[in-house]
């Protein structure tokens, strides 16, 4: 069992959902990127998600594309991702989930990054562009070396996408709660229930939903539905206004404390 | 054998890296192509438009002073700039709006590097009635006024991007998102044998009436097959179209003619199988500039149509398994084919087709009389009058 599996099944014993907290890994730099891993503990993030910046993100709107582009400003690459991870667990045994486009990957080597992954304490991997069906390279190694592969569902899935992808999901199964790319606005709550509920009937694995949520009342909303809430974009966001000014821990603390506030069941 | 496979594969390359939330367009593209394509009604439709609105076949001309000049192989030239709105991107733009209207969908978006597929683009969504949306890179609609404003003439939007290079490889990302967020209603029109299964393949569907006619054509004049096929790769369409119908005539050389850019060394150029390795971006799996952690490399070339990291899947395949042949030439060569081109023939080629006609001018010398060559000449130079006087200084 890994640090993900713990966590979300501890929550689910208090009938507690997962916040569960996205940041650009390198944006401003490493090292406060992880200042804000702590902070984000402290504030009550469940499971942290840390973006890997890459080149040509196709699955991200501009606040996450700026962010990458900071991210590789600060010279950042997943090695050196990894380090920061394995320095943090000296500190923290939260659950860490990278999410990383499949050419950073690939130009890795998949096996080798699996490996190295979880030696760092990396428990989860998440691949915007590579659906299950392109996943048969990083199967083996991620299964040998105990990384969950977490593959994402959308509002345009099909009965039959739902339950291949939700059989092939590790950890948790990624519901995107919108019809588009990271940062949209999330309008169709209703549409997030039916399909949460559909996805549950194929799966015992949690759902967690993201892309859209972005406000304390969109958390409690979702937390309703899912069993873990994920909050990237407004994150980001401030972290893009405060890298300089001196109150980026601050204020992504207090912004998450807000969120995990409105998430406590009633 | 009959590549892709089922799952878009040509060899290692091709697939469908895209976010889930596209996995279902393009399986039901797939679908709807694969049984389309076998319709006689589809492949009549497109036939009509194909000859009375584009005006096919393009002729195959004997460039007879060129070669001549060159005083090697007899040089034809396949006139794709002939086509309507001057260069081979409406063959493929016309096959897909056909679809789209199959599809049910009112929307066309699309990319475009040099704008000559955002303005075929552009076309057949104003003769079908369809609304459309182009995404471009500052840098390139800069480098391309004039298209802009053609495509805008057109009845299209165009949309600046201005993220990355501000070039061809954003202005696809661009189109993915939109693609991503408005799927239900609109068609990508993708441009090159690029992209996710079933786009490479598709695409080169659309584009092999090219090779088609050209076969026939240099059979009724020489009654031969020609000893070489030459054709500018950015994306690689204009050649995957010549190529496709020679693949299994095995004694048929292949050469892809990339971007050199300022020469392969400076390490600004577009030559992905000079200095790339394989990589997936944009959907697909190919060979890719790019770093050591798999960041991609920006590019250069004075061509925005051939200014891109990545290059068709299918490409890939023919290299590794040696069946076509890749070289470069680079900024100022392509420059100088330019002008001989327009000297010796009175045709301005575009400058990605100049990349075609500059390995021409390489090549064709050091061949005997006796053989043949043809090159794609894809796309007119008109668009790039503006670009070449400022290149040589002159002020218009």
């Amino acid at each position: 069992m890994n640090r993900l599996d713990d966590t979300l099944n501890r929550l689910k014993a208090k009938g507690e959902k997962a916040l569960i907290t996205y940041i650009m890994a390198g944006d401003p730099s490493l090292q406060e990127t992880e200042q804000l891993v702590l902070e984000l503990e402290r504030a009550g993030a469940d499971v942290i998600e840390l973006g890997v910046p890459f080149s040509d993100p196709i699955a991200d709107g501009p606040v996450i594309q700026k962010a990458a582009e900071r991210g590789l400003r600060s010279g950042t690459s997943l090695r050196m991702i990894l380090e920061s991870v394995r320095h943090l667990r000296t500190s923290t045994q939260i659950p860490i989930v990278l999410m990383a486009y499949y050419n950073n990957i690939h130009a890795f080597g998949e096996a080798e990054f699996c490996q190295k992954a979880v030696e760092a304490g990396v428990d989860g991997l998440i691949v915007p562009d590579m659906p299950p069906d392109e996943a048969g390279p990083l199967r083996g190694p991620a299964d040998a070396a105990g990384l969950h592969l977490i593959f994402l569902l959308a509002p345009t899935s099909t009965a039959a996408r739902r339950a291949y992808v939700a059989k092939e999901s590790g950890g948790f199964v990624y519901y995107v709660s919108i019809t588009g790319i990271t940062g949209a606005k999330l309008n169709d709550m209703a549409g997030v229930r039916d399909n949460v509920a559909k996805i549950r009937k194929r799966t015992k694995t949690p759902v967690a939903v993201g892309f859209g949520v972005a406000t304390p009342d969109d958390a409690a909303r979702v937390a309703d539905v899912a069993d873990g809430v994920i909050v990237g974009s407004a994150i980001v966001r401030l972290v893009g206004e405060h890298g300089q000014d001196g109150r980026l821990v601050q204020e992504v603390g207090a912004f998450v404390r807000s969120l995990k506030a409105a998430m406590q069941p009633a | 054998m009959a590549i892709p496979d089922r799952h878009g594969r040509f060899g290692p390359y091709g697939g469908r890296y895209v976010p889930e939330t596209l996995m279902p367009a393009l399986l039901e593209l797939e679908e709807v192509y694969q049984r389309t394509r076998k319709d006689k009604r589809f492949q009549a439709e497109l036939k009509h438009y194909l000859k009375e609105y584009v005006g096919r076949p393009t002729p195959l001309y004997f460039a007879e002073r060129l070669t001549k000049r060159l005083g090697g192989a007899k040089i034809y030239l396949k006139r794709e700039d002939l086509c309507h709105t001057g260069a081979h991107k409406i063959n493929n733009a016309i096959g897909q709006a056909l679809l789209a209207r199959r599809m049910k969908k009112p929307r066309l978006i699309a990319e475009t590097g040099a704008g000559q597929h955002g303005v075929a683009t552009a076309t057949v969504a104003a003769m079908f009635g369809l609304q459309c949306e182009i995404y471009m890179g500052t840098e390139d609609m800069q480098r391309q006024a004039l298209n802009v404003f053609r495509m805008r003439l057109l009845g299209s939007t165009v949309t600046g991007v201005d993220a990355g290079s501000r070039t061809l490889k954003d202005a696809i990302s661009e189109a993915m998102r939109d693609w991503t967020t408005n799927v239900r209603t609109t068609h990508y029109v993708l441009g090159s044998v690029l992209g996710a299964h079933p786009y490479p393949m598709m695409i080169r569907d659309f584009q092999s009436v090219i090779g088609r006619e050209a076969r026939k054509q240099v059979l009724a004049a020489e009654g031969r097959l020609p000893d070489c096929l030459i054709a500018c790769v950015g994306g690689g369409s204009n050649a995957m179209g010549l190529f496709h119908a020679f693949v299994p005539d095995k004694k048929v050389r292949m050469v892809g003619v990339e971007a050199g850019g300022l020469g392969i060394e400076s390490g600004k150029h577009a030559a992905r199988f000079a200095g790339g390795r394989p990589g997936v971006l944009q959907g697909t799996m190919t060979y890719l500039l790019q770093d050591d952690n798999g960041q991609v490399n920006l590019t250069h070339s004075v061509s925005a149509g051939l200014d891109y990291a990545a290059v068709g899947p299918e490409h890939s395949y023919y290299k590794e398994t040696k069946r076509a042949e890749y070289t470069s030439v680079t900024d100022d060569e392509a420059l100088a084919a330019f002008d001989l081109l327009a000297r010796e023939e009175g045709i301005m080629p575009a400058l990605e087709s100049a990349h075609a006609i500059a390995e021409v001018m390489r090549s064709a010398p050091k061949m005997k009389k006796s053989q043949i060559v043809i090159v794609n000449l894809s796309g007119r130079g008109d668009k790039d009058v503006q670009q070449v006087a400022r290149i040589k200084g002159v002020t218009l």
